[in-house]
C-alpha cells in the first residue's frame, strides 16, 4: 500500500501504521452493516452540468513564474533524477 | 479599539472616528506580541504576520485587517497548509475568497496555523507546532482552523477565514467561544484553497459575532469561472436583525449520542438544553427529528475524505514546488522519500487509508458504500427539513481538550467532529455560536467560569439568511461575552 501511495516507510514505522489503520478500518467497517443495495452513490452533493467554457486560447502562467518555486530547474523545465539510475 | 466588533469598527471608520491604518497597526502589534512562538509567550496561532501596515483600500470593508488560514494561496506570501512539504512555498496567485475580500477593502494581517492539509481536530498536526487555546493554554483550540479560531478569540485579529471539510470551522469556533460558519457547498469558490477533500472543502468565516460572520460571508459568495463547482448565490447575504424566533421550527435529532460512542459531556448537554429552552422562549418550537443514518456519517467520512485526499495530495512529489529529498538514487526514490519526509504522521495515515479504500478489490466495500451512505445522510436531512426549518445539535461532544490528550487514538480525535460531519456530507450550511460555559469545567478559563460550549444550527442548502437570523436572535438572548478570552 505504501508503494502505491508513493510513501517510503521505515521498517519501524510499518507496524504502528498497520495497527492505526486497522483501528480506523474497524470503526469504518460498520457501514458494511447497512442495506444500501438500491441506493445511488453520491460523488458530489450538487448537480453541476455543462460547466464548460469556450475553448479559446488565453495567456497562462509565464514559464519563469511556474519554474520559480521548483527545487531544481534545467534550462526551461523541471529537473528530476533519472527514472532508472 | 479591541472592544469593537468588525462591523462596529467599519462603522467607526466610516464615521471618521477611527483610522483604518491605526487599527491595522494596533492589531499587527497584538498579533506580533501574542500570536507568535509559545517559547516567547505566544499562542502560536500565526504562521506569517504582515511586515508592515499596507495602504488602506477603499471598499465596504474599509481596510479592516483579516487573518487567513495558511492553506489559502496568497500571492508572494508563504502558504504551506501547515505542511513541511510546502516549506518556503510562495504562490504565484491568490485564492478567490481572499481576493474578493481584498477587492471589498479587507487587508491581509496574518496567515493562521492549522492542522496539516486541514487533517485534524486540534491544530496539533502542524509543521509549525500546536496552537494554544486562549481560554486555557494547556488545551487545544480545536481544528483544523485552530489558528484562526484562537486569533479571533484572543482578540489578535478582528476576524478570520477558515475552511471546513468535516467540521474544521465549526469545531474550533466552538472550542474557542466564537462564531464559525460553514456555508452551503459551492457557495464560495475553492480556487486557490490547497485541496484536502474537494467534494467537501468549503471556506467560511470565524468571527466574534453573528453579524460579522454575515458581513464576511456576503463578500465571498458567488460563482467563480476558476471553480466549476462554485454556484451563483440565489440571494444576497443579509445582515441579521431577528429579535424573536416566532414560528421557527427547530429539530433535534433523536438519539443524539447513542451507539456510535460520541458521548456528550454533561456540561455540554446542559448548555445545549438551556439554549433550546431559550429558543422556545423566543417563540420557536422544538421537536424531535429522525436522522437515522447520521450516526454512520463519521465512518463514511473517514472513507471519502481520505480517498479524495490520497488523490489530491499526489501532486506533492518534490518536482514543482516545496521540499525535495536530497541525494535520491532515482525518480521513485525521490518521490517516496520526499513524501515521507514532507508529510506528518496524520497525513501519511490518511493517504494510506485513502489509497487502501480506492484500491482494486476494496473499492466497492469502502468507497462505493461510503458514497451510498452519503446519499442516505443527505436524504435524511431533506426529509427532516420537510417538517422543521433548522436542526440544532451541540457543535462538539465536549469542550476544549488537553494538548496531547487525543493524539495517540485517532478515532477518539475524529469523534469530536461527530455532530459536524453529517452536514458536510450533505453539503448544507451550518453555524456554530457560543452557547455558554460548561459548568463541568468550572474553575478553568480566564475568569474561572468554565470553557465555552458550541451550539450548532443547520439548515437546507442556501438557507444562510435564515440560519444567520436565528443564530443572531439566540446570540442576543444568550449574551455570551465574546471578549472573555482576549489577551
Amino acid at each position: 500500500m505504501a508503494r502505491l501511495a508513493r510513501l517510503a516507510l521505515a521498517e519501524e514505522e510499518i507496524e504502528p501504521m498497520a495497527r492505526e489503520l486497522s483501528a480506523v478500518l474497524d470503526h469504518v467497517a460498520r457501514i458494511g452493516e447497512l442495506d444500501l443495495d438500491d441506493v445511488v452513490p453520491t460523488s458530489h452533493v450538487i448537480d453541476v452540468t455543462g460547466a464548460l467554457r469556450p475553448d479559446e486560447p488565453r495567456p497562462c502562467l509565464p514559464r519563469e513564474v511556474a519554474l520559480a518555486q521548483a527545487p531544481a530547474v534545467s534550462d526551461d523545465g523541471f529537473l528530476v533524477p533519472s527514472p532508472q539510475a | 479599539m479591541l472592544e469593537l466588533s468588525a462591523a462596529q469598527a467599519i462603522a467607526a471608520i466610516g464615521a471618521g472616528e477611527l483610522d483604518a491604518a491605526e487599527l491595522f497597526a494596533f492589531y499587527r502589534g497584538r498579533a506580533v506580541e501574542h500570536g507568535g512562538d509559545v517559547e516567547r509567550g505566544g499562542l502560536n496561532c500565526f504562521t506569517w504576520t504582515s511586515p508592515g501596515v499596507p495602504e488602506v483600500p477603499v471598499g465596504p470593508l474599509a481596510g479592516l485587517p483579516l487573518a487567513v488560514k495558511d492553506l489559502f494561496c496568497t500571492e508572494g506570501v508563504s502558504s504551506q497548509s501547515g505542511s513541511r512539504i510546502l516549506e518556503g512555498y510562495e504562490p504565484p496567485y491568490t485564492a478567490t475568497a481572499v481576493s474578493r475580500l481584498r477587492e471589498a477593502g479587507a487587508t491581509l494581517l496574518a496567515k493562521t496555523n492549522q492542522d496539516e492539509f486541514a487533517m485534524g481536530s486540534s491544530t496539533e498536526n502542524s509543521a509549525f507546532g500546536p496552537t494554544l487555546n486562549p481560554w486555557d493554554r494547556a488545551r487545544v483550540p480545536g481544528g483544523s482552523s485552530g489558528g484562526s479560531a484562537a486569533a479571533v478569540a484572543a482578540g489578535l485579529a478582528p476576524w478570520a477565514l477558515g475552511t471546513d471539510t468535516g467540521g474544521s470551522i465549526r469545531q474550533p469556533a466552538a472550542l474557542c467561544g466564537i462564531v464559525g460558519l460553514k456555508p452551503t457547498y459551492g457557495s464560495i469558490s475553492r480556487y486557490g484553497m490547497i485541496a484536502f477533500a474537494s467534494s467537501l472543502d468549503q471556506a467560511g468565516p470565524l468571527t466574534r459575532d453573528v453579524t460579522d460572520a454575515a458581513l464576511l460571508l456576503r463578500h465571498m459568495v458567488g460563482h467563480d469561472p476558476c471553480d466549476a463547482t462554485s454556484l451563483v448565490s440565489p440571494h444576497e447575504i443579509e445582515l441579521p436583525t431577528a429579535e424573536r424566533l416566532d414560528g421557527l421550527r427547530v429539530g433535534v435529532p433523536a438519539g443524539l449520542d447513542d451507539a456510535s460512542g460520541a458521548s456528550i459531556e454533561p456540561g455540554v448537554r446542559a448548555c445545549f438544553e438551556s439554549a433550546l429552552t431559550l429558543a422556545e422562549q423566543l417563540g420557536a418550537s422544538v421537536e424531535e427529528v429522525q436522522l437515522p443514518h447520521a450516526p454512520h456519517a463519521l465512518s463514511a467520512y473517514y472513507v471519502l475524505a481520505p480517498s479524495e485526499a490520497s488523490s489530491n495530495l499526489a501532486r506533492f512529489d518534490g518536482v514543482r514546488y516545496g521540499l525535495r529529498a536530497e541525494n535520491a538514487s532515482d525518480l521513485l526514490d525521490m518521490y517516496t522519500r520526499t513524501r515521507h519526509d514532507g508529510f506528518g504522521p496524520e497525513v501519511r495515515r490518511r493517504i494510506m487509508l485513502g489509497t487502501y479504500a480506492l484500491s482494486s478489490g476494496y473499492y466497492d466495500a469502502y468507497y462505493g458504500r461510503a458514497q451510498r451512505v452519503r446519499t442516505k445522510v443527505a436524504q435524511d436531512f431533506a426529509a427532516a427539513f420537510q417538517g422543521v426549518d433548522l436542526i440544532a445539535t451541540p457543535t462538539s461532544p465536549g469542550v476544549a481538550f488537553g494538548l496531547g490528550e487525543k493524539t495517540a487514538d485517532p478515532w477518539a480525535m475524529y469523534l469530536s467532529d461527530y455532530f459536524t460531519v453529517p452536514m458536510s456530507l450533505a453539503g448544507i450550511p451550518a453555524i456554530s455560536i457560543p452557547g455558554g460555559l460548561s459548568a463541568q469545567s468550572d474553575g478553568v478559563g480566564p475568569h474561572g467560569g468554565g470553557l465555552p460550549v458550541g451550539l450548532q444550527l443547520a439548515g437546507p442548502a442556501f438557507s444562510e439568511n435564515k440560519l444567520l437570523d436565528a443564530a443572531y436572535a439566540l446570540e442576543q438572548a444568550i449574551g455570551f461575552d465574546a471578549t472573555a478570552a482576549h489577551v
